[in-house]
């Protein structure tokens, strides 16, 4: 076990190291002048020449990605150019709500994914089974922003039941958790219907094997051989595509906080691009991608902490 | 003849319906898809617009028409450049194994912390969005998912007694890689392309819909659709149609990626539910 951690230990930060390469190689080696960029070509050439040398553009290649690194390391992402204040200060203040967004989407995910999924295989071949399936294999082809505006249309158009979008602030909770009761609901309806496909093929084949018919065999109900002899068998491949999902689910929140104007970090991330505001990109990138991959290894972790087996293999 | 799998007629049928729409668009379209009217915007559906017209008095199926063309298009170049580059790497890594196979799937590993819209996002701050973009940005997410597929499958082919013979007989590895293993991993591939398609189809939309992606005036359905969201309160039926062909796009591409994989791969009838 130790060494297996070590390993994949090592292996996450080397995929983080290799990350930050790319991310700073494509926005900063690849043709295209970012003085340019962000002052625009009717700027003067001391203008660009001053900005060249606040952004280091003059020293070597390596010499800036080690900059930008060290720096990002005690969360120094450097100054906003359309904000006039550090990246980590933009960061620091969007961040909770995307959080919030990203971890009650992925809540609202698993509840349904799990009922849906276990409530579809105890129903194998029946109405229910088919309306599940039905339910997910649309829900894989709908878009977040389109199943959005739908909700917006419905619930926010129509019945006026809940804003359309933006974001009062947190110093009145129950406007802003009604606030994010639609964007969360987009993003969880959609990834649940992948989940809860997931949930009931693993489901199903849990179900096949002797112990269940042994647990039922015993006189257990029904109910119960479900969620306590079942479920926790199957769950080793859901906790798997859990973790994918929440990678697929926090860059999810870019797109929705857009559809919603709500004030995260995926709004901020289009805001600079707008501004041409490349340190803000570029810190929000590498941002992202860390939770991406940090997401991964946790779930590579937790994957042989929950099954045993995959321990003694390896 | 076996009969064929309910999804694979189903997902053929849509995806001939959306294929159809993008190739009638390039010869006719009930009107000019850029023929502004303003005196006839918002346009209820009627005989002569089938459904109706937006805020600039532009015919919504000529529209749908020409953002059937280009999503396509983008989807087919991005995933036909991301499975020739990707199905090269893995078929390079399972030809050469050793450290080579190792440090080509380990770069392949690196593609996967990136999903699309990041990768595009990054892209755009440097170029300023365009429709190539979006596409240079799905191309290169795709890159790692058939390198993965191509070697995996490469690696059972390796282990054949036809390859064995080949070997025998003196080709090389390339040779061999490209008369005896390509062909064999056809399959598989051309399964994950149809499924990737439809992956790359919402990947457009959702591009396209956040400015990414095709610029005005070039019709796209994601663009389509967040100019609708604007309009919600005056004209909520624009962003109906677009999402409807999105769906059906994308439920048709993965329904027929999922029945060729069970027309292809006889081991995994069996273990259909």
């Amino acid at each position: 076990m130790g060494y297996f951690l070590l390993r994949r230990t090592v292996g996450f930060v080397l995929t983080l190291l290799a990350v930050s390469i790319v991310v700073f190689a494509v926005m900063n080696v690849l043709p295209g002048d970012p003085a340019l960029t962000i002052l625009g070509i009717e700027a003067s050439e001391e203008a660009l020449d001053a900005l060249r040398r606040e952004l280091g553009l003059y020293d070597p290649v390596h010499v800036r990605y080690l900059d930008w690194v060290s720096g990002a390391l005690v969360g120094d992402f450097g100054r906003s150019h359309s904000f006039r204040v550090p990246v980590s200060e933009l960061i620091v203040e969007r961040l909770p709500l995307t959080v919030s967004l990203a971890l009650a989407g992925m809540a609202v995910t698993v509840v349904l994914a799990l009922a849906m999924g276990i409530g579809a295989a105890a129903n194998h071949r029946k109405p229910g089974d088919w309306g599940v399936m039905f339910l997910s294999q649309i829900g894989i082809a709908v878009p977040s922003f389109w199943l959005s505006i739908l909700l917006v249309l419905l619930f926010a158009v129509t019945l006026r039941w809940l804003p359309p979008g933006g974001f009062p602030g947190w110093s009145d909770p129950v406007a802003a958790i009604r606030a994010l009761v639609l964007p969360t609901a987009a993003l969880a309806l959609v990834q649940a219907a992948v989940l809860a496909r997931v949930t009931r093929s693993s489901a199903l084949e849990v179900m096949r094997l002797d112990y269940v018919r042994t647990a039922r065999a015993m006189g257990y109900s029904r109910q119960r051989v479900l969620w306590r002899h079942i479920l926790p068998n199957a769950l080793v491949p859901i906790v798997t595509i859990v973790g994918l999902q929440f990678a697929s689910l926090v860059t999810g929140t870019i797109v929705i906080e857009n559809v919603f104007y709500l004030p995260g970090l995926g709004r901020l991330i289009f805001q600079s691009i707008a501004n041409r505001d490349l340190p803000t990109v570029q810190a929000l990138v590498m941002l992202f991608a860390t939770i991406v991959v940090t997401v991964n290894f946790i779930v590579d972790v937790l994957y042989v902490l929950i099954d045993p087996r995959l321990k003694a293999r390896r | 003849m076996r009969r064929l799998p309910v999804n694979l007629i189903l997902g053929a049928t849509l995806v001939a319906l959306v294929a159809g729409m993008a190739l009638v668009s390039l010869v006719w379209t009930p009107h000019p898809h850029a023929l502004m009217n303003i005196g006839a915007r918002f346009a209820p559906a009627s005989d002569v617009h089938w459904l109706g017209t937006d805020q600039l008095g532009r015919d919504v199926v000529s529209q749908l028409m020409v953002g059937a063309r280009n999503s396509m298009a983008v989807a087919f170049i991005a995933v036909l450049i991301g499975a020739s580059l990707g199905v090269t790497l893995g078929l390079l890594a399972s030809a050469l194994g050793g450290w080579i196979e190792d440090f080509v799937m380990r770069i392949a590993d690196i593609g996967f912390a990136f999903p699309t819209l990041l990768f595009a996002i990054m892209l755009t701050a440097v170029f300023g969005p365009s429709l190539n973009i979006a596409i240079a940005a799905i191309a290169f997410i795709n890159i790692p998912v058939f390198a993965r597929v191509a070697r995996a499958s490469a690696n059972q082919i390796w282990t054949r007694d036809f390859v064995m013979a080949a070997r025998a007989a003196g080709q090389s590895r390339f040779a061999i890689s490209r008369d005896h293993i390509l062909p064999n991993i056809a399959a598989p591939v051309i399964v994950q392309m149809t499924i990737e398609f439809a992956v790359a189809i919402l990947a457009e939309a959702a591009l396209s819909y956040l400015g990414l992606g095709a610029q005005p005036p070039s019709p796209s359905w994601g663009r389509m659709l967040s100019e609708a969201q604007t309009l919600m309160y005056l004209a909520p039926q624009l962003a109906i149609y677009p999402g409807l062909c999105i769906v059906v796009a994308v439920l048709g591409f993965s329904l027929l990626g999922d029945g060729l994989r069970d027309v292809t791969d006889p081991r995994l009838v069996r273990n259909r539910a």
